[in-house]
């Protein structure tokens, strides 16, 4: 009895694994193979065939994409994490009438669907002269960063303890400075974390891009992998699809694997306690 | 300004009640409260709050994509109009209605079964094994990858011809034929909740397991100790403990599930079997160039998912904290 619950447990344990690994290690075997190969089923890698890599980046300008997604995440993460952590420290640190209200506000906005400001958004990103270009889209991704950053960032800093900046208040500091030496260097955990999902969010944002982009050298890497398409609507490339996938996932999936306890925690903050 | 002004006011105590000029101190850090958040408060305003407002603002009116700044005020006509007789506009277009309810279908079931395999993954990584570190940034890869890539591997292996899905499930003497699994109507929102259940049962299983952590250990020594079944335990301790934690989870990702894009848009186009509330409307709004419809089905979606969260924080009465996608 006590060996068969042993077996049935580790037999689910793998079966999760499974599931959860073999979808990316079918796109990494289909992208190592091309032309008549894939129209049949391979469960093990046959051969190293790069064509599907070079392919990627010669027919498109899938390199212009994956830059346009990184500049575009780079600058969400920086802006929210520069507004996330001085609104933080106010929300976090200081009582002040209409703070909750504030704070359930911005909440709110994080619950805000995405469609529902779609043609406003647009509106606004083409008054600005913006649409078509990755400022456009920057503007457009704080929306959904910002609030998260905000929240998770105020959740942190009111964990930390009272005496902290008393300390520099008595000294005749300003909330200023405070913030910059004495919150700034103990929040980096903190930052770290958020600013990753905020990256996360970011990398993945597909809505946005795709209704605000028009040419593919402006397209981020999620909407350039969507409308990639073959010579005929019939024949999808499978293979340079799969490459560019297994390309834009692999830093991801570093990531997640390096900062997991991270990422956790930051998913977790107030969720769970609250 | 006034923030240097809080070292002066700081140093001069002076009439105020509380000894030490602790209060001149706070009301200059409420000042600079406001200094502090207003950047962020403007930024919201403007990205959200004001694109909001106009996206209510253009449900009443006849705007189209190429001539933005041409339109009328036409009320309630694209929600609901009366021409001789005749009802139309949204509230009366059977597609609407079929978005919407491929939308409550697709949240009902997905969520469902990703708690139900969550709390089962979320009990399996609280057990001590060897590799259960490994094991959880395992199931944290599904969830990693982007909605647009997953969409597309999973495109390829339930493709109809060469798919790896239903080679395994031929081989395995499952089905006779190779089904095809987006296009036919009887699978598609299947596939599609499959899919789903895949990508987010991590996050959920993520967020129970950061619960069940939290769980005081010595109930089950005394369980343990008094010989108690452990599915008992489960159903009578477990259970009601981590509840609220798990209410919290189901909340978001009912949220999350309701506004359902990339999936269904990269995994099935724009189907009218699996189509969602939000693919309608970007359809309308974009495809259509039917900007003052597309609104229209926007406020209705931002309506009913802003209703669902009062529903659900007077129901649940919790008190909803911050959490990503």
């Amino acid at each position: 009895m006590k060996i068969l619950a042993r077996i049935g447990f580790w037999l689910l344990v793998a079966g999760i694994g499974l599931f959860s690994i073999f979808p990316f290690y079918y796109a990494v075997i289909s992208s190592f193979r091309s032309g008549n190969d894939l129209f049949s089923v391979a469960y093990l890698p046959e051969r190293l065939d790069l064509s599907n890599y070079v392919a990627v980046f010669e027919r498109q300008p899938f390199g212009t994409n994956i830059l346009n997604s990184i500049v575009v995440a780079a600058s969400v993460v920086a802006l929210s994490l520069a507004l996330g952590i001085t609104a933080a420290y106010a929300f976090g640190r200081i009582r002040f009438r209409g703070r909750s209200l504030l704070l359930m506000t911005i909440l709110a906005v994080s619950m805000f669907p995405q469609v529902a400001v779609l043609s406003g958004m647009f509106e606004l990103i083409r008054g600005f002269g913006l649409y078509n270009t990755l400022p456009g889209l920057i503007l457009a991704n704080l929306m959904l960063t910002l609030p998260f950053t905000v929240w998770v960032l105020t959740t942190f800093m009111r964990e930390l303890p009272k005496e902290i900046e008393e300390a520099a208040f008595v000294d005749g500091a300003t909330p200023w400075i405070v913030v910059r030496r004495v919150f700034l260097p103990l929040m980096m955990p903190a930052a770290v974390t958020t600013g990753l999902l905020a990256f996360i969010v970011s990398w993945n944002e597909f809505l946005f891009a795709l209704t605000f982009t028009l040419t593919n050298e402006r397209r981020t890497v999620p909407p350039a992998i969507a409308l990639m398409s073959g010579s005929t609507a019939y024949e999808l490339p499978w293979g340079t699809i799969m490459a560019a996938s297994v390309i834009v996932t692999l830093p991801i999936i570093a990531l997640v694997l390096v900062f997991q306890r991270k990422i956790v925690a930051g998913l977790t903050a107030g969720a769970v306690k609250g | 300004m006034s923030m240097s002004g809080a070292a002066l006011q700081a140093s001069a105590p002076a009439q105020e009640r509380v000894p030490g000029g602790r209060s001149s101190l706070t009301r200059s850090r409420v000042r600079s409260a406001w200094i502090f958040v207003a950047p962020t408060l403007v930024v919201l305003a403007l990205i959200a709050g004001w694109p909001l407002a106009r996206t209510i603002w253009f449900s009443f009116t006849d705007a189209s994509l190429n001539s933005l700044d041409d339109y009328q005020f036409i009320g309630f006509e694209n929600y609901l109009a009366n021409y001789d007789g005749e009802w139309l506009g949204l509230l009366t277009d059977p597609d609407w209605w079929h978005s919407v309810w491929n939308t409550v279908w697709f949240t009902g079931v997905s969520v469902s079964i990703e708690t139900v395999l969550g709390t089962i993954v979320a009990l399996i990584l609280n057990a001590s094994f060897p590799g259960r570190g490994l094991m959880r940034a395992v199931i944290l890869i599904p969830w990693a990858i982007p909605t647009v890539v997953s969409a597309r591997m999973w495109n390829w292996m339930l493709h109809d011809q060469f798919g790896v899905i239903n080679d395994m499930l031929l081989r395995l003497g499952l089905i006779a034929a190779p089904i095809t699994w987006t296009a036919s109507p009887d699978t598609a929102l299947w596939t599609v909740v499959m899919v789903d259940v895949w990508k987010t049962t991590p996050f959920m299983a993520l967020l129970i397991l950061a619960a069940l952590q939290m769980l005081p250990g010595d109930i089950y020594e005394a369980a343990k100790v008094d010989g108690v079944h452990p599915v008992k335990v489960f159903f009578r301790v477990t259970l009601p403990l981590i509840r609220p934690a798990l209410v919290v989870a189901v909340i978001f990702r009912a949220l999350d599930a309701l506004r359902v894009f990339d999936l269904i848009y990269v995994l099935t186009a724009n189907s009218r079997d699996t189509m969602s509330m939000s693919v309608f409307a970007r359809q309308q709004l974009v495809d259509f160039q039917e900007v003052g419809l597309g609104s229209a089905a926007s406020t209705l979606i931002f309506l009913i998912i802003a209703l669902l969260i009062v529903i659900a924080m007077a129901a649940g009465r919790v008190r909803p904290s911050g959490e990503a996608r």
